[in-house]
């Protein structure tokens, strides 16, 4: 993955690799998020900003902190505290500037800070040993297939609003079957790179 | 054991929180946004339903709104008491008429309304509509699949015994789920204290309505004769009350040769004496 391209990158970050569909991280939110399409499109969103700026911080905290002390043990701690930070400046800023967005994406903002996708992404790109262009693209391409994942999915589940579902398997049950089908598809994509 | 091996974690963690929650600080005064008191104290004396029949998203929302400057009497659940309450911490006057409002089903077919062809497919009203309007000869009439049932939230709107949807008064809180749910458009919001209503919306001819359904309005006019009060008119091949005009005098009920037009008679406020006593002592004998 080290000399990986960058077109491979963004196109195994967002399709082959989708990181909820075919590594299994942000599960919590593709659920809970997932039953419209527009709050699923601010979710998506909301994670793409954080996840990209957490690939630039946690790249410098990396590259000038950690590895220089040794202190690889660490990292788990303070990509958390530096993801964590990001999403309480986010949430600050937004609601100045913004209220009408915060509005909109509500209790997801704080959300994202437990998404592991996000902390997923950023010790991706440590052991994929990438520099600091190919962390930002790979943290944004994941962030896209996140956003692709939860959107086709809320488009899935608005639909299902309307079938005629088994008692037993309405709500969660119905869900999670739907997403292992749409995980299934997605590994249609493994060969192509 | 080198004692760096401990300072350069612990204070490069330190620092790092140190720098973050500085910069957090900083920007939480930068950004800072003045939170309104006045929503929360709203927020407080709403009933907390979230039913949206506001308007908003949820009460929250709704006691921010009127913090923007949003009426204060919208909030249907509640009704005066809490746009009273309102008004104090607004620091307003009461305003709205204070009528009680509600849903009404302006349709009693359901058996008494011939079936054009059967059903089999997706359960629903919304999804029975769609095909050719549904399995009802009467195009407005009700489907009785119960769609308003499953969004109202008060438990005030069911299935009768004839198969139309019909709303208990004494729940319904007008907060409109069961208007915006229903696919045929037939459910209105009236006042509480009206009495006659026409429980019919098909605007199709007298002949082609009564050979569908045995309780339609069939435009005869027999009820904007009886009325005194000029409070019911005939628009459109239908009847409709003015609300604003009738008097709950129940004359239109009477005449109406379909029964098309509804009389809540338990519900009418009986006079004391009870006019049956004064009536037989008068020597006029009256119909019950």
């Amino acid at each position: 993955m080290e000399n990986a391209g960058i077109m491979t990158i963004i196109i195994s970050a967002i399709l082959v690799n989708n990181f909820v569909l075919s590594r299994f991280l942000g599960i919590c939110p593709f659920l809970g998020m997932s039953k419209k399409v527009e709050t699923s499109v601010g979710m998506g969103l909301a994670v793409t900003f954080v996840m990209t700026m957490a690939g630039i911080f946690t790249y410098f905290a990396n590259q000038y902190i950690l590895i220089p002390q040794n202190m690889g043990y660490l990292k788990t701690v303070m990509f958390i505290l530096i993801i964590a930070s990001l999403v309480q400046f986010v949430e600050i800023v937004l609601k100045k500037i913004l209220p009408s967005l915060y509005q909109a994406l509500g209790v997801f903002l704080p959300l994202i800070t437990t998404n592991c996708a996000v902390l997923g992404v950023t010790l991706l790109n440590e052991q994929y040993g990438f520099n600091l262009l190919k962390s930002v693209i790979h943290s944004a391409a994941a962030a896209l297939g996140f956003t692709l994942a939860i959107v086709l999915f809320a488009f899935i589940r608005e639909q299902m609003e309307t079938s005629d579902i088994p008692e037993a398997f309405k709500g969660f049950p119905i869900a999670l079957v739907t997403a292992s089908l749409l995980s299934f598809a997605f590994l249609g994509f493994q060969g192509i790179i | 054991m080198d004692i760096m091996k401990i300072i350069w974690p612990v204070g490069s963690l330190a620092a790092l929180g140190l720098l973050f929650g500085a910069a957090l600080a900083f920007a939480s005064q930068k950004f800072a946004v003045a939170v309104d008191s006045r929503a929360e104290a709203i927020d407080a004396v709403l009933p907390q339903a979230n039913c949206g029949g506001c308007g908003y998203p949820g009460c929250a929302n709704y006691a921010q709104a009127v913090v923007d400057g949003e009426a204060i009497d919208l909030c249907s659940v509640g009704g005066l008491p809490v746009a009273t309450e309102i008004a104090k911490i607004m620091g307003v006057e009461t305003i709205g008429s204070g009528q009680r409002m509600v849903a009404k089903v302006k349709c009693n077919g359901g058996t008494n309304c011939k079936d054009d062809f059967h059903y089999q497919g997706q359960p629903g009203c919304l999804a029975k509509s769609m095909v050719a309007g549904g399995p009802k000869a009467c195009k407005d009439g009700c489907i009785g699949d119960g769609d308003c049932v499953a969004v109202c939230k008060f438990d005030a709107i069911h299935i009768n015994d004839h198969g139309v949807a019909q709303v208990d008064a004494d729940k319904c809180v007008a907060c409109k789920m069961c208007i915006a749910a229903c696919p045929k458009g037939i459910i209105g919001l009236v006042p509480d204290s009206n009495r006659a209503h026409v429980l019919c919306s098909n605007k199709e001819r007298g002949p082609q309505v009564k050979a569908n359904c045995s309780v339609a309005c069939i435009a005869c006019g027999l009820c904007v004769k009886a009325c005194k009060f000029d409070a019911i008119h005939v628009i459109d091949n239908l009847s409709r009350v003015d609300y604003d005009k009738c008097v709950n005098c129940m004359q239109c009920t009477k005449v109406c040769p379909t029964k098309a037009i509804e009389a809540l008679i338990p519900k009418r406020r009986r006079t004391d004496p009870r006019p049956t006593d004064v009536a037989t002592e008068a020597g006029v004998s009256v119909e019950e």
